[in-house]
Order: structure tokens, then C-alpha cells, then sequence
């Protein structure tokens, strides 16, 4: 069928990030469930992510919800103006330059800390 | 007999479950995206995620519109990534009995997430003693 090319690459792509956001939710909704356990034991959970390894892990789940965003975009561009599937391979490397674009200064900010790059995002004092 | 149409083309028509949950995916998408980027930027852009500590969520707990803004996040997210999981599924698991152990785990996993996630929004009130202490990062 289209084994090979970009819609294949494109599917693929989104289904696997699709499962790995789920997963992060899954894990997400139990680390916020802590809240009700109290501080320490919610600040102890919240301190893991702020770990560079963690810090890594988000950066490949800010990039999965990007492209997964993105994407979906296209999917639905195409499911809803039927001439836009003349398109869809070009819209994909949209995708990609589009979801590149935004990950890149996200990630500054995400895996600046661990380098000790000026984030600007830990106010004094708090 | 007709299976997984969470991708493909367009339903022509129906009322089925089906074309309900092709919809779904796509109405719910549109909302997730503006929920979810923007979570992501508050969450670790705009304030880092070592920061974002019991002391912080009190305080924006405080608003209910960020509980209303939370859940709403959680439950499209919950369904759209659990009905994603389906139709994976749906694709991939051809034994009959095994098709009805998996569906019938992603239906009570959806039910014990939402109802976790649910709980802990509703329910949180932060611990008198720490308010009105300053946000702290971690």
C-alpha cells in the first residue's frame, strides 16, 4: 500500500507517541493523587521530575505531544477537506519543521537547569 | 462484521458507537491541544516543573477555575488516549477471548483513573499550615 512512505512514517509515528503520552498520563494522575498525602509526601513525588534523567524523559514526552498535535491537525485536515489529502505529504514535513520549532525552545527551558543555563523561570525566594 | 474505525475515512453516516467515537477522537483533539500545550507551557516553561510544589498547586487551587481547567484536561486526555488504546487493540489482538480481557481492562482502567483523577481534583484541600506560606521550588 504506502509501506515505505511518508503516511506510513506519519501513522506510526502517532500511534507510538499516542501510547507513550498515555502512559505518562497513566503515571501522571497517580503522582497528582499524592496531593491528598501532603506536602512532603507530594513534594518528594514532584522532586523526581525536576532529576535530569526525568528532565530527559520529558523532553521526549513534549516532543511526542507535539508531533502528536500536530499531526492530528493534519489527520483531521484531511479527514474533513477531502482535496487535502493531495497535500498530506507536505503537510507531514510541516508537521515536522512545525513540531522541531516549537520543541526546541521548550526544551531550553526544560533541560537548562540541569546545565545550569539562565531559565529565568525559578523566581528568588520561592 | 465491522471493527476499528477509530482511523480510515470519514464515517458516511451511522450512529453507532463507531462513528460516535471518530468524532470523538477528532472534537476531543481540538480541545486537547489548546488544554494541553498550554499546560505544558505553565508547567515547565513559565515556571519550572521542580517548582511547581505543594505550595503552588494550593495556591492555584485556590481558583476553582484551574480545578475546572484540570479536569476537563484529565478526562479528555483520559478518554482520547484510553479509546486510542482500543482501537490499538481492536488492531492488533485477534483472539476472541483475549479481545474481551484487554477491552474489558481498558474499560475498568479508564473507570479507576477517571474516578482517581477525579477524586484527588475534587477533593484537595491544602493543609491549613502550609498557607499562606510562599510557593517554593524544590
Amino acid at each position: 500500500m504506502y509501506k515505505g512512505q511518508s503516511g506510513m512514517w506519519s501513522w506510526l509515528l502517532h500511534r507510538v507517541a499516542g501510547l507513550g503520552i498515555l502512559l505518562f498520563l497513566l503515571v501522571h494522575i497517580v503522582d497528582i493523587s499524592l496531593l491528598n498525602f501532603g506536602p512532603t509526601v507530594y513534594d518528594e513525588g514532584i522532586a523526581l521530575f525536576g532529576t535530569a534523567i526525568v528532565r530527559l524523559i520529558s523532553l521526549a514526552l513534549i516532543a511526542a505531544v507535539l508531533y502528536h498535535a500536530f499531526n492530528g491537525v493534519r489527520i483531521i485536515l484531511i479527514d474533513f477537506w477531502p482535496k487535502a489529502v493531495r497535500f498530506q505529504a507536505a503537510m507531514f514535513a510541516i508537521v515536522l519543521v512545525v513540531t522541531i520549532v516549537c520543541f526546541l525552545p521548550m526544551a531550553y527551558f526544560v533541560i537548562g537547569p540541569v546545565f545550569g543555563w539562565p531559565t529565568g523561570n525559578m523566581p528568588a525566594g520561592m | 462484521m465491522r471493527i476499528s474505525t477509530g482511523y480510515g475515512p470519514r464515517p458516511a453516516s451511522g450512529t453507532g458507537f463507531e462513528t460516535f467515537s471518530w468524532y470523538f477522537m477528532r472534537w476531543s483533539a481540538l480541545g486537547l491541544i489548546f488544554l494541553v500545550i498550554i499546560h505544558l507551557l505553565l508547567n515547565h516553561v513559565t515556571t519550572d516543573v521542580s517548582c511547581t510544589s505543594y505550595e503552588l498547586i494550593a495556591a492555584r487551587y485556590t481558583n476553582p477555575f484551574w480545578r475546572l481547567y484540570d479536569w476537563l484536561l484529565l478526562t479528555l486526555a483520559l478518554l482520547h488516549g484510553m479509546n486510542g488504546l482500543r482501537v490499538v487493540i481492536d488492531d492488533y489482538v485477534r483472539s476472541r477471548s483475549w479481545r474481551l480481557v484487554l477491552q474489558s481492562s481498558v474499560g475498568a482502567l479508564t473507570l479507576i483513573f477517571f474516578m482517581l483523577g477525579t477524586i484527588t481534583l475534587i477533593t484537595f484541600q491544602p493543609n491549613p499550615s502550609i498557607l499562606p506560606g510562599l510557593p517554593k521550588c524544590l
